[in-house]
């Protein structure tokens, strides 16, 4: 099973913690209020299924999603 | 302001925690984890009639729920404090509600990015090598004075572009405004005063003379309506910065370094194994959190159950927070390399520390080149470990000896 997660970052629960990016700076950017969303369209390359649930994990606000598709 | 009101008001001692807690009391002060561990398992909220009455949520759900709620909690007030003058100044965005605070926070923000952090880093290394290199012949030191004290003040005066060496200026000022303020106004109005004159000389300086720091970076602001920024706003601005930026960090470094000096387990796999450094980090700032905030009930409602009435402070204890078992697994322990760890350190919600990542650059780069100079450290038997009081805790005074124990 790889290649098939999809994260999403909700923007009204995000407050700019920045964990997912500092845990997996591959699949989370941030914007110039330090505001984190899902790089590209939010799909997880193969490898990083971790990374994705690392920093889901780590969210204070609870707003990371991780979709398996 | 008489000297009455400059008094500073002896609180009695608290004997019923449940019914009469005190936040300032020496117990909470020196060990306050058995407190909070009475108080989750009695009440997710509970009460005291000091301070002209203040709640406090004990777990994690209900300093959660208090955070999020901004229209029955203001940040008005944001230190829970014996008196309740009449609000004069304010230090957007932190003691701003909706819709007020939004455009107030994002201002604030873009300088405080972590790409804006790796900027400050090399600068924050090199003052924390100047600073062991004072003491390191000693063979011991006290390091809440002489090394993590410093760190804050220094590289927020850097960002600023006002004098390192103001910082003892600063840490007056904090002292006056965190800690003695809570039971003496006089002294807390004084402080703001000084504070204001300060920065407003930093202000007038740069309208001739402007120049690549903070200050003229807020001056040049505008508002949501595209208008510059009043002196009043970019005053209070900096002085949130100044307060709020300084012994907060000062604390969580101390307090990793009195973790690391007393649990030589953790210090040699984090010298071994320095991947492990953000977890710990991370780790230090769960279960050693030093901020705690304050709100003001403003309509009644219900929180985890338990009713909360307007003319109450709240007591929002993001580190009690933190150690509630229900959240994290063996939350009482020290676990450096924690992989799952949502914790509150900085607050939840809306008012999210603007200084964030400010402060775990600050932290990583203060505990790495401690380590590298340093590796083995330990409590010294011949002194006292002191701790703050009231909002923020960390060590004061931090002896510490160099070496293996012989």
């Amino acid at each position: 099973m790889s290649g098939k997660l999809k994260i999403h970052v909700d923007q009204d629960k995000c407050q700019g913690h920045a964990r997912c990016n500092a845990l997996a700076p591959e699949l989370f950017d941030l914007d110039e209020y330090g505001n984190a969303h899902e790089h590209g369209d939010g799909h997880v390359p193969e490898g990083l299924e971790d990374k994705a649930y690392l920093a889901q994990t780590n969210c204070p606000e609870f707003a990371i999603e991780v979709i398996e598709e | 302001m008489s000297d009455s009101v400059s008094m500073m008001p002896e609180h009695p001692p608290v004997t019923d925690w449940i019914r009469d807690f005190d936040h300032t009391d020496p117990t909470w002060t020196e060990n306050p984890f058995p407190i909070w561990e009475q108080l989750r398992a009695a009440s997710p909220v509970v009460h005291t009639e000091r301070f002209l009455g203040c709640y406090m949520p004990t777990t994690y759900e209900a300093v959660k729920q208090i955070a999020y709620d901004t229209e029955h909690f203001s940040s008005r007030r944001i230190i829970v404090r014996d008196v309740r003058p009449e609000i004069t100044a304010t230090s957007p965005p932190i003691t701003s509600d909706p819709p007020e605070h939004k455009p107030a926070k994002q201002l604030l923000l873009p300088p405080f990015t972590p790409d804006a952090m790796k900027k400050l880093e090399p600068r924050v290394r090199a003052i924390c090598n100047e600073l062991i290199d004072e003491f390191i012949a000693d063979g011991k030191c006290d390091a809440a004075a002489r090394y993590t004290k410093h760190i804050p003040v220094r590289a927020i005066a850097h960002m600023l572009g006002i004098p390192e060496q103001d910082g003892d200026l600063f840490i007056k000022w904090i002292h006056e405004v965190l800690e003695l303020g809570i039971k003496d106004h006089g002294t807390l109005m004084r402080a703001i005063e000084d504070m204001s004159a300060y920065f407003a000389g930093h202000i007038n300086e740069r309208k001739d003379k402007p120049s690549d720091d903070l200050i003229t970076t807020l001056m040049n602001a505008k508002d949501k309506d595209g208008k510059p920024l009043s002196d009043a706003h970019v005053l209070g601005a900096l002085r949130l910065l100044l307060i709020a930026g300084i012994d907060t960090t000062w604390s969580a470094i101390g307090s990793s370094l009195w973790h690391l000096a007393k649990t030589p387990a953790d210090r040699e796999r984090l010298v071994a194994e320095p991947e492990l450094m953000p977890s710990a980090i991370e780790e230090f700032l769960r279960a050693y959190s030093p901020v705690t905030m304050a709100r003001e009930v403003v309509k009644e409602t219900t929180i985890s159950g338990c009713p909360v009435r307007p003319g109450n402070m709240v007591l929002l204890s993001f580190p009690a927070a933190n150690r509630d078992p229900t959240v994290f697994p063996d939350a009482d322990k020290v676990v450096i390399d924690r992989k799952e760890n949502r914790h509150a350190a900085f607050g939840l919600g809306i008012h999210r520390c603007v200084g964030s990542n400010l402060a775990r650059m600050e932290m990583t780069v203060a505990i790495e080149e401690w380590l590298k100079r340093i590796p083995d450290f330990r409590l010294d038997p011949a002194g006292k470990v002191t701790w703050s009081e009231g909002t923020v805790r960390g060590p004061r005074a931090l002896p510490l000896l160099f070496g293996a124990a012989g």
